[in-house]
């Protein structure tokens, strides 16, 4: 019974907010409607059993997506943007087709609900030969390794899509005094977490995307309370961070099909060296990246 | 109704909530937001999935887990692009 309650609580509030976060008056009450949303998301994973998921969500999809958020909103010039008020009769008539694909979906998903999947057997069943003992790093880093070399590839692909548009023109006002302090001493914290996150990851919730946003979350702080300076795109170290995970997983790739038995076929007794390995260089990139995009870089004198 | 069922009812919603604001709404950033929730309703609807057996289902939470790098990463490139189109606009 208390069960239900807290389902029943979680989901209305859920969907409350996603309503709030699309509809409210102004658009910066929708924005922070929405980081609320990211935080209940989050304890829904939890409430699931997906606490790897739970922890990445809490991290990027309410702190460095909201950053994201309220940053794009600081760039618009005020007042541009009006409120988007949409006649009532569109709005019912986009309900009329919504209402009939919901039966639609419900009746599609419906016996979803009952079917029984053969892959989380064989996927713990293999675990002793993966090099990890917690089921979802392995299906990241070994089984599906190929998901999380295009991934990197993807972020990739963001960052140099978003540098074509030129300099982001994320400015930093004069930092808030407490902010300042209190992230001296939040930023060991984070990095000590980050690299908890990152070495649990083998055996308990954890692993290379929850460590590398904890960490690209602490840049983003810093940053803001001016404590960082820019990052900046021309700095080379930081182009090599961004690269490093995806170079050497493709590496590694190259390597297990020239000398082994295919693509990201680990040879035997090497899994668990080479898993390290990778999460350290994918932690590191997606860190690097995912603090590119959203604090950007300063304006570059040559650019 | 099962647990399960309940959660993929509400994950339906949620996803019909984000379409429904990417067709009635006009501003960029709203319209962004509403990508991302239709997104999170898909997630949802995964992970209510995954949940039907005790552990999770590795490979869906697996597959949410790259997802939500993708996402965030997209998002801020379709912030970017809309930054940059309201600038165009503008000048």
């Amino acid at each position: 019974m208390t069960e239900w309650l807290l389902d029943a609580v979680l989901a209305l509030l859920l969907l409350a907010l996603a309503g709030g976060a699309l509809h409210a008056r102004n658009r910066y009450a929708g924005v922070l409607l929405f980081i609320a949303f990211g935080l209940v998301l989050a304890l829904i994973w939890a409430r699931l059993g997906a606490p790897d998921l739970a922890l990445a969500e809490a991290a990027i999809g309410a702190g460095l997506t909201g950053v994201l958020l309220l940053a794009a909103l600081a760039r618009q010039p005020a007042g541009s943007g009006a409120e988007g008020v949409s006649f009532a009769r569109h709005r019912l008539a986009a309900a009329a087709v919504l209402v009939p694909l919901l039966m639609i979906l419900l009746q599609g998903l419906d016996p979803l609900a009952e079917q029984r999947s053969p892959l989380p057997e064989l996927a713990t069943g293999a675990l002793g030969q993966s090099g990890v003992s917690h089921p979802v790093t392995a299906v990241l880093l070994n089984y599906r390794a190929w998901d999380t070399l295009l991934e990197l590839a993807v972020l990739l692909l963001a960052l140099l899509g978003a540098r074509q548009l030129g300099p982001a023109r994320f400015e930093v006002e004069r930092p808030w005094p407490l902010l300042r302090a209190w992230s001296r001493s939040l930023a060991p914290l984070l990095l000590l977490a980050g690299g908890y996150l990152l070495w649990s990851g083998s055996s308990a919730p954890g692993g290379a995307f929850q460590a590398g946003s904890l960490l690209a979350a602490g840049v983003v702080l810093l940053r803001l309370a001016g404590v960082l300076p820019a990052l900046r795109w021309s700095f080379w170290p930081l182009r090599l961070l961004v690269l490093l995970g995806l170079l050497l997983f493709l590496a590694v790739a190259i390597a297990c099909a020239w000398f082994g038995a295919g693509w990201l076929v680990y040879p035997d007794g090497w899994a668990k060296p080479l898993i390290l390995v990778i999460e350290v260089a994918a932690t590191l990139s997606i860190a690097a990246s995912l603090s590119l995009l959203v604090v950007g870089e300063a304006r570059e004198a040559s650019a | 109704m099962s647990t399960t069922l309940f959660w993929l009812a509400v994950g339906a919603l949620l996803w019909l909530i984000g379409l429904h604001g990417l067709l009635t709404l006009r501003d960029a950033l709203r319209r962004i937001i509403a990508i991302n929730l239709m997104g999170s309703g898909v997630f949802l609807v995964m992970i209510a999935l995954a949940a039907r057996v005790v552990p999770s289902d590795p490979v869906l939470v697996a597959l949410v887990v790259t997802g939500l790098v993708v996402a965030v990463s997209a998002t801020a490139l379709a912030l970017r692009l809309a930054g940059s189109a309201e600038r165009g606009k503008s000048s």
